[in-house]
C-alpha cells in the first residue's frame, strides 16, 4: 500500500472519528448523570441533519409541530403542579419556555425566507428546532422513572429510539438528503488535499472537546453535573436538583446530536434511521471508555474511526462485523482488568 | 374452536357462492415503515389505483405493512391465508423477506407475485417457487444491457461497488458472469453499507485498479454516495449504475456529479422520450398520472412493479373463474396456471412473457438503456 493512500485512509478515518468521539462523550455524560443509555442519541443526527435539509429547501420543518407537541405536553405535566401550588409566578416560567419558545420558533420558521438565510442562520434555526426536544424528552420520558434501575431505563430508551425513528420516517419521509457544503476549499497538505468540510468537522470537534472541559472545570451548572454524575444522592443532599442535571444533560446531549448531524449531512447522505449506526460506533468508542472515562471515549473514537476506514479499505464487505467485534477484546480486557461492582437497586 | 371456524367458513361459503357475492380477495404486503419504507411507499399508495372489478367478481384488496422485517412478513402472510382465505398475495417489498415467505405461500398454495429484486425468488425454478411471479426485470436483463452497451463502447476493464446486502451480492456474480462472456474484465469487487457515511476506502481501491468504467449496484439513493465520492477523488472514466438506482432523488442528491451515468431500467423514467410504438407507453402514463392525481407526486418505479402485479391478475382472474369459485383451492390453482400461461400482456415495466421455466417473463422490451443528460433523465436510442 502506498503512503499516500494510507494518509488518505487516515484521514477519512480521522473525519468519521470526530464524529463518534462527540456522541461518545454525549453517551458518557448522559450515562454518569443519570445512568440512561441514551439509545436515541443518534436519531437527534438525523433529526439535525434532515430538520436543516428541509430549511435549505425553503420548506418549515416538520419537526418544528413535535418541538410544539412535546412543549405542550410539559406545560400540562407541569403546569398542572405548579398551579396547585398557588405560584403564578412559575406556571409563567414553564409556559415561557414550553409554550412561548416552541410558538416562537414556529412562527419564524414560518415568517423567514428560509432559503436565502446565510448557511450559519439555517444552522442555528435547525439546532434552535431539535436541541430542546432532548431536555422535553427528558422531562417527559426519563425524570417520571429516574430513580429506575438501569435496565429498565434502556428497555424505555429502546421504546424511545424506536418512536422517534418512527416519528422520523413520518417527518421526513424514506429518502435521504444530503446538505451543501459549509465552503468548498480545500487544504493542500504534501501529498494529501484536504476538503474544507472534514477541517470544519475536526475543528468543531475540537473546540466543543475544550468547550465541554472548559464548562464542566469552570462553572457551577458543570461542577454541579459532575457530582451528580460522582454521587447523585450527595449531589441532591448539596441541592442539586437531579431534575435540573438531567435536563441540562440532555440539553447538551441533544445539542452534540444535532450539532453531529449538520456536520456530516455535506459528506454522506443522511436518511432517517442514519442516526442509529452512528450513535451505535459511538457507544463502542462509549464502552472503550468504560462509560465513565471522557479521554478514553474520545480515543477509543479515533480508534473506531481508523478501524473503519482501514477496514473498509482491506475487506469491505466485513467492514460492520470488523468494527463492532471490536467491543468484543476490549470487554474481556475490561472485565479482567478492572474491578466489577455490582448496582445497587 | 376449531369446530365455530369450520361452522363460520361454511356459512360464508354459502353466502360467497351467491354471484353477486363472488369476490376475489388479494393480500398486499409492502414495507411502508422501515429501512426499505423508500420501496415499500409507492408500493402500498398504488394498491387504491388497482383494478376492482374483473368481469362479474369483484377484488377486495387487504393491504398489510411487514415494517421491512422479514419476520413480520411471516406473520403477515399466515395471517392473510389463515384468516382472510386469500386467493392471491402480491409483496412482500424486500427480497430477504420475500426469500422468506415462499414456502408458506408454496404449502398453503397461493399465488404470489413478488415486486423484488432478487432473481432467486424465481430461479433456479422447483416446487414450491412454481407459485411465485416475479414482477421486476432480472438482473440478468439489465446487466446484459450494461455489457452491451460497454462493449460497444470500447470498455475492457470494470470497477464493481455494490451495496453488502442480497442485491448487491446477487449484481456482483450476475454481472461478473455476463461481463465475462463479453470479454469485460471486473479488476475490483467492493461493498459499502447504506448507512455508510463515508466510502472514501473503497473508492481509493477502485481509484488503484484503474477500471475504464466503474458500476454502482445498490437500492435506492445509497447509490449516489459511491458515484459522488469517486467523482471527488478525481476519477475520469464512465459510470454505470443498475435499476436500483432509477429514482427522481437519485437526479436531485447526484446533482452535476452524476452527469452522464448510464444504466438500464424499465421505461418508466422517460415515459415522453419512448416511441408511441411502445406497448407499454400509454398504460404507464395512465398509471402516472392516476398515481400523481391521488398522491400528487410521481411514483417511484417499485410502484409500477404492484400496479403490474394487479394487471397480471386482472388477466388471469377470468380464466381462473372458469374453472373454480374464488376462495376455493381449485381457484387458486387455476389462477397460477393462467398466471404462467400469461402470453404478450403490456404493462407499466414491459411485456410479460411467462412459461413455466420464466416467471418474471419480461423481454429486452422491459428495459431501456438511459443517460443523465442535462440533469434529466434521457433515452439513449
Amino acid at each position: 500500500m502506498e503512503f499516500q493512500i494510507a494518509l488518505m485512509l487516515v484521514q477519512d478515518g480521522i473525519t468519521n472519528g470526530a464524529i463518534y468521539a462527540l456522541l461518545a462523550l454525549a453517551l458518557v455524560l448522559v450515562f454518569a448523570v443519570t445512568r440512561v443509555i441514551f439509545i436515541p442519541q443518534g436519531e437527534f443526527v438525523a433529526y439535525g441533519a434532515l430538520t436543516l435539509a428541509m430549511l435549505q429547501a425553503g420548506v418549515v420543518p416538520t419537526t418544528v409541530w413535535l418541538l410544539v407537541g412535546l412543549g405542550v405536553a410539559v406545560t400540562v405535566v407541569d403546569g398542572v403542579p405548579a398551579l396547585r401550588s398557588g405560584r403564578p409566578g412559575r406556571l409563567l416560567g414553564v409556559a415561557g419556555w414550553n409554550l412561548v419558545y416552541p410558538l416562537g420558533v414556529a412562527a419564524l420558521v414560518s415568517v423567514l425566507p428560509l432559503q436565502s438565510l446565510p448557511q450559519l442562520a439555517q444552522v442555528a434555526l435547525a439546532l434552535a428546532v431539535v436541541v430542546p426536544m432532548g431536555p422535553q424528552m427528558y422531562r417527559l420520558v426519563y425524570q417520571p422513572i429516574a430513580s429506575a434501575p438501569i435496565l429498565i431505563l434502556l428497555i424505555v430508551s429502546v421504546a424511545a429510539h424506536l418512536t422517534m425513528v418512527g416519528l422520523g420516517l413520518l417527518f421526513f419521509g424514506a429518502e435521504g438528503q444530503r446538505t451543501p457544503a459549509f465552503s468548498d476549499a480545500s487544504l493542500a497538505l504534501g501529498p494529501l488535499t484536504v476538503p474544507g468540510q472534514t477541517l470544519f468537522i475536526v475543528a468543531v470537534s475540537v473546540t466543543l472537546i475544550v468547550a465541554l472541559f472548559q464548562f464542566f472545570e469552570r462553572t457551577l451548572y458543570g461542577k454541579a453535573l459532575r457530582a451528580t454524575a460522582m454521587n447523585r444522592v450527595g449531589a441532591r443532599l448539596m441541592g442539586i436538583s437531579p431534575a435540573l442535571a438531567g435536563k441540562l444533560t440532555f440539553f447538551l446531549a441533544a445539542f452534540i446530536g444535532a450539532l453531529s448531524g449538520v456536520l456530516i449531512a455535506p459528506i454522506t447522505t443522511v436518511y432517517y434511521d442514519t442516526g442509529f449506526l452512528i450513535a451505535l460506533k459511538g457507544f463502542v468508542a462509549a464502552i472503550i471508555g468504560g462509560l465513565a472515562s471522557y479521554p478514553l471515549a474520545a480515543v477509543g473514537a479515533l480508534l473506531v474511526g481508523q478501524l473503519e476506514s482501514f477496514s473498509s479499505f482491506w475487506a469491505s464487505a466485513y467492514k460492520e462485523v470488523i468494527v463492532f467485534t471490536l467491543i468484543i477484546p476490549v470487554l474481556l480486557w475490561r472485565s479482567l482488568t478492572s474491578r466489577h461492582v455490582e448496582e445497587e437497586e | 374452536m376449531k369446530f365455530k371456524r369450520l361452522v363460520a367458513s361454511a356459512v360464508m361459503g354459502t353466502l360467497f357462492s351467491g354471484a353477486a357475492f363472488a369476490q376475489v380477495k388479494v393480500g398486499v404486503i409492502s414495507s411502508s415503515t422501515g429501512p426499505i419504507a423508500m420501496v415499500g411507499i409507492p408500493q402500498k399508495n398504488s394498491v387504491p389505483l388497482m383494478p376492482t372489478k374483473v368481469g362479474n367478481l369483484t377484488v377486495q384488496y387487504i393491504p398489510l405493512d411487514d415494517g421491512s422485517d422479514p419476520t413480520a412478513s411471516v406473520v403477515a402472510i399466515k395471517k392473510l391465508i389463515s384468516e382472510e382465505n386469500v386467493d392471491a398475495i402480491i409483496g412482500p417489498s424486500g427480497s430477504p423477506n420475500a426469500m422468506g415467505v415462499i414456502q408458506f405461500a408454496a404449502e398453503a398454495g397461493v399465488p404470489l407475485l413478488a415486486p423484488v429484486g432478487t432473481a432467486a425468488v424465481v430461479l433456479p425454478m422447483d416446487d414450491k417457487k412454481k407459485w411465485v411471479f416475479k414482477t421486476t426485470q432480472n438482473d440478468q436483463l439489465i446487466a446484459d444491457a450494461l455489457v452491451g452497451h460497454m462493449a460497444k463502447h470500447g470498455i475492457k476493464t470494470v470497477g464493481f461497488i455494490g451495496s453488502s446486502d442480497p442485491y448487491g451480492e446477487n449484481w456482483a456474480k450476475v454481472f461478473t458472469e455476463s461481463a465475462g462472456r463479453k470479454g469485460i474484465k471486473v479488476v475490483a469487487s467492493e461493498r459499502f453499507q447504506r448507512s455508510d457515511s463515508s466510502v472514501t476506502a473503497q473508492g481509493l481501491k477502485l481509484l488503484m485498479a484503474k477500471p475504464d468504467a466503474v458500476l454502482i449496484a445498490a437500492p435506492g439513493t445509497p447509490a449516489v454516495l459511491p458515484q459522488i465520492t469517486l467523482y471527488d477523488q478525481g476519477y475520469k472514466g464512465k459510470f454505470y449504475q443498475t435499476h436500483g438506482a432509477a429514482l427522481p432523488e437519485f437526479l436531485k442528491l447526484g446533482g452535476k456529479k452524476v452527469e452522464g451515468t448510464v444504466l438500464a431500467a424499465s421505461l418508466m423514467l422517460v415515459l415522453d422520450q419512448v416511441t408511441d410504438a411502445h406497448p407499454s407507453r400509454k398504460i404507464a402514463i395512465d398509471y402516472v398520472n392516476a398515481y400523481e392525481k391521488l398522491h400528487g407526486v410521481k411514483p417511484a418505479t417499485f410502484g409500477g412493479n404492484v400496479f403490474d402485479a394487479g394487471l397480471l391478475l386482472k388477466a388471469a382472474i377470468p380464466v381462473a373463474a372458469a374453472k373454480g369459485k374464488p376462495g376455493t383451492p381449485a381457484f387458486r390453482s387455476a389462477l397460477r396456471d393462467a398466471l404462467e400461461q400469461t402470453k404478450d400482456m403490456p404493462a407499466t415495466q414491459g411485456v410479460y412473457n411467462m412459461s413455466p421455466a420464466d416467471h418474471s417473463g419480461f423481454d429486452e422490451r422491459g428495459r431501456e438503456l438511459i443517460t443523465v443528460s442535462g440533469g434529466k433523465w434521457t433515452l439513449i436510442p
